[in-house]
């Protein structure tokens, strides 16, 4: 293989995407060794086994893969906004939207909700750690690594270019020979181990480490959510995994699974990459719902209307979300009968959605209502969502679907869904929990500001697409000529989208400036919280509870502030903590993953060989692991709780 | 956490069914590539043996006797079951046009 192939070469574009990556690289590597902070980035970060910190990672990496995917949008919006624009050519578009969707969807979207459960869960249920620490922070390294092998295809071997969807037969060797979707198959079958631990982690985590007296049906909204979520995560994902390890072995051995001759069947691609692809979009927004639960429950300083009712909406929602998945391929034409029962099982999931919404108003109903900021995103959520539920249904009617299939209407339906359900709800979670992450609050101006830019923009960009897509304007297609009429309704579109990126610097600048000015949360409480996490200190000590809190109502801390008593700590009552022992080992064998990922992609089956088998030294290395952890004295637990002012 | 995990004795559950799964795919290979039987032969063979396989390892590997509710146990079956009749019948229903 020539260098000219094994890099990227011939667009101005990707040759200022290697500068900035070279001199990014080389600014951190310098600021590390300058503030001498390699060990610091060893023992606080790269080996923790801390939920809370792992949490942290995981948003750290989902603004950066924000970053990325923003970046992605805007240059599709930049070529879209004028009729025969060449500003990309078409292969380059291809590229561009394939990594968009992709990276929103995998490396954006679920490790800002999987960063979010990460600190918030262990704290609502009272726990101290998650289950299984050790294989917390593999998941997040595998996640990590699968993350950045699929990042690095743009600038070495090509980007995959055939649709976050990868249909067989386009993403197939016939007719996209390149590495770019071996990166794919690799990158998305590595994070996806990593998700499935972090699924089988929390299910357990939920189930077997409540507080005394936190029985299933009072537990905080946001951590039943994320209960089915584990559910679906860990039925859904072998399907992902089994249909890319086909893809795989088509790709890189030559089987044919998916191909058109030899009785290979490419239409079962779509088949099973949905499967798993509709469970996969509500383990992105049933988080989102527990995130808006808590969020409007607190600012309105009420409980949470309908409890029960909510509950069982998940659950139904996550069981129906099972039986809907041929409605993203109604047009196939797999006949009458099908895409009936699919499109009946599609329109029913509105109806527990709906109660959810109706819970959500009448929580609202004579509540005292707070505007912060992260209520500000909850309460957009409930009628821009609305908007994207609505014509989703509309979607879902298979007769219709023939009209709107794979046009913009589909583009702005869930796109509407997917920024209003799940962006708004992390950007909601982010201000709400962010003085537990860093002990201080975000701006609530700079907050504010966002809100409004994000929200606008996200309308004025996707609203127009509705139209867009019935004036018959097809998802996919790179430019458009001038007789079509399409070229206002793009350029509002493309304004909409600048105000978003407008909206996400602003909400960066935020995070410097409220490091450095933020008001510090000293009481731990900066919300009048109802849950569990509350009664924490901010930033949250790495043992979470000096004792364990006991439960005797659905809104715990609420019900401790209302007795008069608050979460007193006893310093007689306290004992000895056992925590888990940090481990480098995690993080090394993502590495080892990263190398055997990348021999994969490239067919270096030497490099592939290797990694693997250090991948096996590393499993067994760990069942060989005697390691308990370590417990943190009383004197120590009492130094802290007295520097933070909750102890006695 | 707390609890400890030290076995008191070598884990032959798990050594013995490794080496079952092992024989089992090993057996499904050699059908698939080398039997020369015919394709519903095959079929119905690699399939069974997937099907001895799953149970066997929810027996060897998955604590399937061993937890204290077996309600909780019962419920998961269920779910799975009802899953794995979803994608699999599903599948050949929803992809029966093109068989």
């Amino acid at each position: 293989m020539k260098w000219s192939e094994f890099f990227v070469t011939g667009e101005p574009l990707i040759y200022a995407a290697d500068v900035a990556i070279v001199l990014t690289v080389i600014g951190i590597v310098f600021v590390l060794t300058y503030f001498k902070k390699w060990k610091w980035l060893w023992d606080e970060w790269l080996t923790t086994v801390d939920h809370k910190k792992i949490g942290v990672m995981y948003i750290i990496s989902a603004v950066l893969m924000l970053f990325r995917g923003g970046v992605d949008a805007l240059l599709m919006r930049a070529q879209l906004t004028a009729p025969n624009m060449k500003f990309l050519n078409s292969e380059h578009y291809n590229e561009i939207f394939t990594t968009h969707g992709t990276i929103m969807i995998l490396f954006m979207a679920m490790p800002f909700i999987i960063g979010l459960m990460n600190i918030v869960v262990p704290l609502q249920i009272g726990a101290r750690d998650v289950a299984y620490p050790y294989l917390n922070a593999l998941s997040f390294w595998l996640f990590f690594v699968g993350a950045m092998l699929f990042n690095i295809s743009f600038v070495i071997g090509g980007s995959p270019n055939a649709g976050w969807t990868s249909y067989f037969p386009l993403a197939g060797n016939e007719f996209s020979p390149g590495v770019g979707n071996n990166y794919y198959a690799v990158a998305l079958q590595i994070s996806g181990i990593g998700t499935l631990m972090t699924g089988i982690n929390f299910l357990v985590t939920i189930l077997k480490m409540r507080a005394p007296g936190m029985t299933l049906m009072r537990m905080p909204m946001f951590t039943w959510t994320i209960l089915i979520t584990c559910v679906l995560i860990i039925f859904a994902f072998p399907v992902l995994t089994v249909a890319l390890a086909l893809m795989t072995f088509d790709r890189l051995f030559d089987t044919q699974f998916f191909t058109m001759a030899n009785g290979g069947m490419s239409m079962l691609w779509a088949n099973l990459f949905w499967i798993w692809g509709h469970p996969e979009v509500y383990i992105v927004i049933l988080p989102s719902f527990g995130i808006f639960s808590e969020v409007v429950s607190t600012f309105a300083r009420k409980r949470l209307f309908g409890y029960k009712a909510m509950v069982y909406s998940i659950v139904g929602i996550a069981f129906l979300s099972f039986i809907v998945w041929v409605h993203h391929f109604f047009t196939m034409g797999a006949g009458a009968a099908v895409n009936s029962v699919f499109s009946i099982t599609t329109m029913a999931i509105a109806v527990p959605t709906g109660v959810k919404i109706f819970n959500w108003l009448f929580t609202l109903r004579k509540g005292k209502i707070r505007f912060t900021t992260a209520m500000l995103w909850s309460l957009a959520f409930i009628p821009n969502f609305v908007i994207g539920g609505v014509t989703g249904v509309m979607l879902a009617m298979a007769a219709a679907d023939y009209q709107y299939h794979n046009s913009y209407f589909l583009i702005a339906h869930f796109h509407y869904v997917l920024i209003a359900g799940t962006v708004f709800a992390c950007f909601a979670g982010l201000h709400y929990w962010y003085p537990k992450m860093f002990g201080h609050i975000l701006n609530e101006r700079l907050g504010k500001w966002t809100f409004w830019l994000f929200m606008i923009g996200f309308n004025i960009c996707f609203f127009p697409m509705y139209f867009l897509g019935l004036m018959g304007m097809t998802r996919r297609m790179y430019t458009y000529s001038e007789g079509l009429g399409w070229t206002p309704l793009n350029v509002v579109a493309s304004v909409g989208a600048v105000l978003m990126g407008i909206g996400f610097i602003v909400l960066c600048y935020n995070i410097y400036y409220s490091a450095r000015y933020g008001e510090r949360d000293m009481t731990g409480d900066p919300w009048d919280g109802r849950t569990l996490e509350w009664a924490t200190s901010s930033p949250v000590a790495h043992y979470n509870f000096a004792i364990t809190p006991e439960v005797k109502d659905l809104d715990a801390y609420w019900e401790m502030k209302k007795s008069g008593k608050g979460f007193e700590i006893d310093e007689e009552k306290l004992k000895p903590i056992h925590m888990p022992s940090n481990s480098g080992r995690p993080f090394l064998i993502s590495i080892a993953f990263f190398f055997a990922g990348f021999g994969l992609v490239f067919k270096w089956f030497w490099l592939a060989i290797i990694a693997t088998i250090f991948i096996a030294l590393g499993l067994i290395l760990r069942s060989f692991d005697d390691d308990d952890g370590y417990y943190i004295s009383v004197d120590e637990i009492k130094r802290t709780e007295r520097l933070s002012g909750k102890g006695a | 956490m707390g609890a400890n995990h030290h076995h008191e004795t070598f884990p032959w559950k798990h050594i013995v069914g490794f080496i079952l799964s092992l024989v089992l795919t090993f057996i499904a290979l050699w059908v698939a590539l080398s039997s020369g039987w015919t394709i519903k032969a095959i079929l119905g063979v690699i399939v069974t043996l997937a099907v001895l396989q799953a149970a066997l390892q929810l027996f060897m590997f998955m604590h399937m006797t061993e937890s204290d509710s077996g309600r909780v146990q019962t419920i998961n079956m269920l779910y799975s079951f009802f899953i794995a009749v979803v994608v699999v019948a599903g599948s050949i229903w929803v992809m029966w046009f093109v068989l």
